[in-house]
């Protein structure tokens, strides 16, 4: 064990201040085990080391907020059964961005077997998947065909995996940007549901507890690239294996049923699956939580191949397997139910008192190291930063409709806007029998049958926002995820975020996390919806071009179990009102929008400006109405702004609309602007609504009826829009196909 | 009357089924293990959607081994009421209890939509209390649904009576539009689409609370 060179150290990714502070942790040099341990624990993947110091400032505590951060996933309190008995969610997004790169379709699946494990292991079945998607352009004449591929792979393994496992994945947005071609972004949320006395904790509890290795056998797969890059301490037989894992949905389904059911002998103390850093993290990370140790037995750890290392053993990311300790003189209940479930169960070790996680191969010592400082004192860096990255303009570019109906086709046929049916359609999203909204809405709606709650959802992040101003980007991107809740009459309770950013050691990159993380947290405390868990993902960088500065926030929030109120207009005759008014814009914070995206094809200015304070009542009028049975639609204006959302309205049942707009404002801004807080509504009952808007300050327009099938908009008589529903339905309807299939222009 | 869902390794639509019975139906409804050898005194027997054993080698071809199937085909055997939806179907037709296979659809892709559908014969009991040429609305979750037989099978399915639902677009590619079928004597149905899944409102449909009357009809009369 003399191979710790400098060289080996920094093939690991650990600096060599990093490494003095691992010899004044040991008291010793490491060992080449030790060593890999404690790089991916500093990991920036498991240590959070370059975000943590800014994670801080997030929100994290409400009365409904049972476990916050630093557990698998977040919990939030939804009420109690009929029996008085509190039920729970638990729920946390995750990205699997890198691996979808290099193998799209195990890369994504895997993606989506981490966050499930995430939510079953603390005891809750997963009742909702929703996933945020990042590519290349399909048009891109270079990367065109490769990003189409990313964008099949990654959506057939996202079906493939949940689809087995059972849970239905009720929505999601993709949205497409050159600055994702190399570096696509897979973000999966996930969402269980159980009762607030049956949660597990990732605790290593009770000194003499048993510790037991459940599911997969662990294999070569997963063992981080840096033991890949270095010859001199690997074996040849490694020396290609892929580091991406791949993914059993059939055992983790297994799994599942097995973990639940072993939780409810009430033999467990304890629960974590072995996610990144596989036995490494589940091990140090249990006992630190629980102030213990764990000592196990590599010996006994199930084993797929032959002669694998006590290094590759730690190292290993094998999937679909659980640590868990248990009750000592219980045990056999725990293994009566894994080997009922065909299952393997094999007690590695057990709990001890001194603190140490102490890793024995065959009765030998081969690692030894005190779990807490392994798992919790990672270095924090507090990574300088200057202003964001910013290479676009604050001035508009001239420019002027040439057609303003040829202008909504293009909208309609983008990538961004176009209808994602061809990607959803591949989710089961009905399975289990709770989706009362699937996708296509602009909230997803599962319901909980055990309390009779619903629980409605909503993903959004928007990269161009994010890059022209990360902190009101940020802000603007909780404000919509409130809004999409709003509309279908649901209350904001929770969130999680996803910060996918690039290489934090660079200080414009850095400025970018550090103001987008800042203004999330205005906002979510502004809005009530503390962030109870998520996942940084840095570094998304390729050939030193990194990605859009782009946050996802998921946002849960509770309602009524009944039908929902969906974005298409009803009923012909039915009265307009935009809740919110026509909003302000100017060129320059046109910039960020799709009009200027699709159309003009520019980057430039600011995103749209938000007063939280307006937005926040826009909500509760649109809440009122909805929740209370007024509106026969509803629908949020974000991306393409009013037009667009008009458009959209008209889709599901071909009924369409005549719009009178009374504005100064010139055709492309008042028809394209994304001004937020604004929120379209079809009533029969106008003055209703009116009065609930006057109570709020709101101003409630009526700037229209719905119609047969043609879409009128006019401003001041003057005819802006003019189109059969039909033609702007299809453009929408096929265009993602089209473009995926057009291998003509390759 | 007592429905029997059978829960094999991977099954995943074990609790909608037995929801739709237990709790829209208003009957009994009990899981069956897949490693049981009895039925536990079940009326009707459900064999769920899903995917039984990961659908490795192929869709439903190693439930078939289950101890529990034996059970199945002997209570089918007897004139027993057996309903396979989606991977339900899929077994079936592995294990010879019903004609034909359940391959590919024809795009490639998994597909999960509501579909439309009409029963092809009133003449069973799962399609009694339906209205011949009323279509109904089931929801389809499946990648392997497109059913197929040698072209006698086929004439023999018609000619006998035994197309439980047809598909009004076909979405899978399945021959004559095939989304379900009787066995000879009438008493084991498959379908692709999942009636459970549409047993309520909020489910987007109630129209396959006509499936689950036709059967309780079925079992009344029968009974």
């Amino acid at each position: 064990m003399s191979q710790i060179t400098p060289e080996v150290v920094a093939a690991h990714s650990i600096t060599p201040d990093e490494y003095q502070r691992i010899i004044a942790i040991l008291g010793r040099e490491p060992n080449l085990t030790e060593l890999g341990i404690f790089s991916v624990m500093w990991s920036e993947h498991c240590s959070y080391k370059s975000s943590r110091v800014h994670l801080k400032k997030l929100p994290t505590r409400s009365k409904l907020v049972v476990c916050g951060p630093g557990e698998n996933a977040g919990i939030l309190n939804i009420g109690p059964d009929a029996e008085g008995h509190n039920w729970c969610i638990a729920y946390k997004i995750e990205s699997h961005n890198h691996p979808s790169f290099i193998e799209p379709f195990q890369g994504a699946a895997t993606g989506v077997g981490g966050i499930l494990r995430d939510i079953f292991t603390m005891g809750a079945r997963p009742i909702a998947v929703m996933d945020a998607l990042r590519f290349g352009s399909l048009e891109d004449v270079e990367n065109g065909v490769r990003n189409r591929h990313i964008l099949e792979g990654v959506v057939s393994g996202i079906a493939h995996y949940g689809n087995c496992f059972g849970v239905p994945t009720v929505g999601g947005e993709t949205v497409f940007e050159p600055s994702y071609a190399g570096n696509p972004l897979v973000n999966v949320f996930a969402l269980g549901v159980f009762r607030e006395d049956q949660i597990f904790y990732g605790k290593a509890a009770g000194i003499g507890n048993p510790v037991i290795y459940v599911g997969a056998k662990t294999g070569r797969d997963g063992i981080h690239g840096a033991t890949m890059a270095s010859g001199e301490f690997t074996e040849d037989s490694m020396q290609k294996r892929p580091n991406v894992q791949v993914g059993d949905p059939f055992m983790e389904k297994l799994l599942l049923e097995a973990c639940l059911e072993a939780m409810q002998t009430g033999a467990i103390a304890g629960i974590q699956d072995m996610g990144a850093a596989g036995l490494t993290c589940s091990t140090c990370e249990m006992g630190s939580r629980a102030g213990t140790g764990i000592e196990i037995d590599l010996a006994y750890v199930p084993q797929r191949e032959t002669g694998m290392t006590p290094y590759e053993i730690m190292l290993s990311e094998s999937q679909e397997r659980m640590l868990l300790v248990a009750y000592k003189g219980r045990e056999n209940e725990v293994l009566d139910v894994f080997k009922k479930w065909g299952l393997d169960a094999r007690i590695v070790g057990e709990v001890k008192d001194d603190g140490m996680m102490r890793v024995k191969n065959h009765g030998e010592v081969v690692a030894e190291i005190p779990s807490r400082p392994l798992a919790d004192e990672a270095p924090l860096y507090n990574r300088p930063f200057t202003k964001p990255l910013r290479n676009v303009p604050m001035e508009a570019p001239a420019f002027a409709s040439a057609d303003l109906n040829a202008d909504l086709l293009a909208l309609a046929g983008s990538m961004d806007l176009c209808d994602k049916r061809w990607i959803w359609e591949q989710y089961d999203y009905t399975v289990r029998t709770n989706t009362v909204q699937g996708p296509g809405g602009d909230a997803a709606i599962v319901r909980v049958k055990e309390n009779g709650t619903s629980i409605a959802m909503s993903l959004d992040g928007n990269g161009r926002y994010t890059f022209l101003d990360p902190r009101e980007g940020a802000k603007l991107m909780v404000a919509e995820c409130c809004r999409n809740l709003a509309c279908v009459g649901a209350q904001p309770i929770g969130a999680t975020n996803n910060l996918n950013f690039g290489n934090p050691e660079r200080p414009e990159i850095m400025a970018q996390l550090v103001e987008a993380i800042e203004g999330m947290a205005d906002a979510c405390t502004f809005f009530e919806t503390p962030i109870t868990g998520g996942n940084v993902s840095l570094y998304n960088e390729t050939l030193g071009d990194p990605i859009f500065p782009s946050p996802v926030l998921g946002i849960v929030g509770l309602m009524k179990t009944e039908m929902p109120v969906r974005i298409s207009f009803l009923n012909t005759g039915r009265d307009i009102y935009l809740v919110g008014g026509i909003g302000a814009a100017d060129e320059v914070r046109m910039g960020g929008t799709q009009y200027a995206k699709q159309i003009v094809k520019e980057l430039w200015g600011l995103p749209p400006a938000l007063d939280m304070e307006f937005e926040k009542r826009v909500h509760t009028v649109v809440r009122t109405a909805v929740a209370g049975g007024l509106a026969e639609s509803a629908h949020d204006l974000s991306d393409g702004g009013l037009a667009w959302g008009l458009a959209e309205s008209t889709f599901g049942n071909g009924i369409g609309a005549e719009i009178e707009l009374d504005s100064e404002l010139r055709p492309e801004l008042l028809l394209f602007h994304e001004g937020p807080s604004r929120v379209l509504i079809s009533t029969a009952d106008g003055a209703a609504l009116e009065r609930i808007a006057a109570a709020q300050g709101v101003p409630a327009l009526k700037i229209g009826r719905t119609a047969e099938s043609t879409l009128v908009i006019r401003n001041r008589g003057a005819v802006l829009i003019e189109t059969p529903v039909r033609t702007v339905r299809e453009r929408w309807a096929t265009a993602l196909e089209a473009l995926l299939h057009d291998d003509v222009r390759v | 009357m007592k429905f029997g869902v059978v829960v094999f390794p991977g099954s995943n639509c074990d609790h909608d089924a037995w929801y739709a019975a237990s709790h829209n139906l208003g009957h009994q409804a009990e899981y069956l293990w897949h490693s049981d050898t009895e039925l536990k005194g079940s009326d009707c027997i459900i064999l769920p959607g899903g995917f039984s054993y990961g659908d490795y080698l192929r869709c439903g071809a190693i439930a078939k081994f289950s101890p529990i199937m034996a059970a199945v085909k002997r209570f089918a055997a007897d004139g027993g009421l057996v309903m396979g939806i989606c991977n339900g179907f899929q077994i079936l037709t592995e294990s010879g209890l019903l004609p034909g296979a359940l391959v590919r659809n024809r795009g490639l892709k998994f597909i999960c939509k509501p579909v439309r559908l009409v029963p092809g014969t009133l003449n069973s009991p799962f399609t009694n209390s339906l209205e011949l040429n009323k279509e109904v609305t089931f929801p389809i979750a499946h990648g392997e649904g497109c059913f197929t037989a040698d072209a006698r099978t086929l004439d023999e399915l018609e000619a006998e009576d035994r197309i439980a639902f047809r598909y009004v677009e076909n979405p899978n590619g399945s021959q004559r539009d095939i989304a379900g079928i009787l066995n000879a004597q009438r008493n084991v149905l498959g379908l692709m689409p999942h009636p459970e899944r549409a047993t309520e409102a909020l489910m987007g449909s109630t129209d396959g609370l006509g499936v689950f009357h036709s059967l309780v009809n079925a079992f009344a009369t029968h009974k």
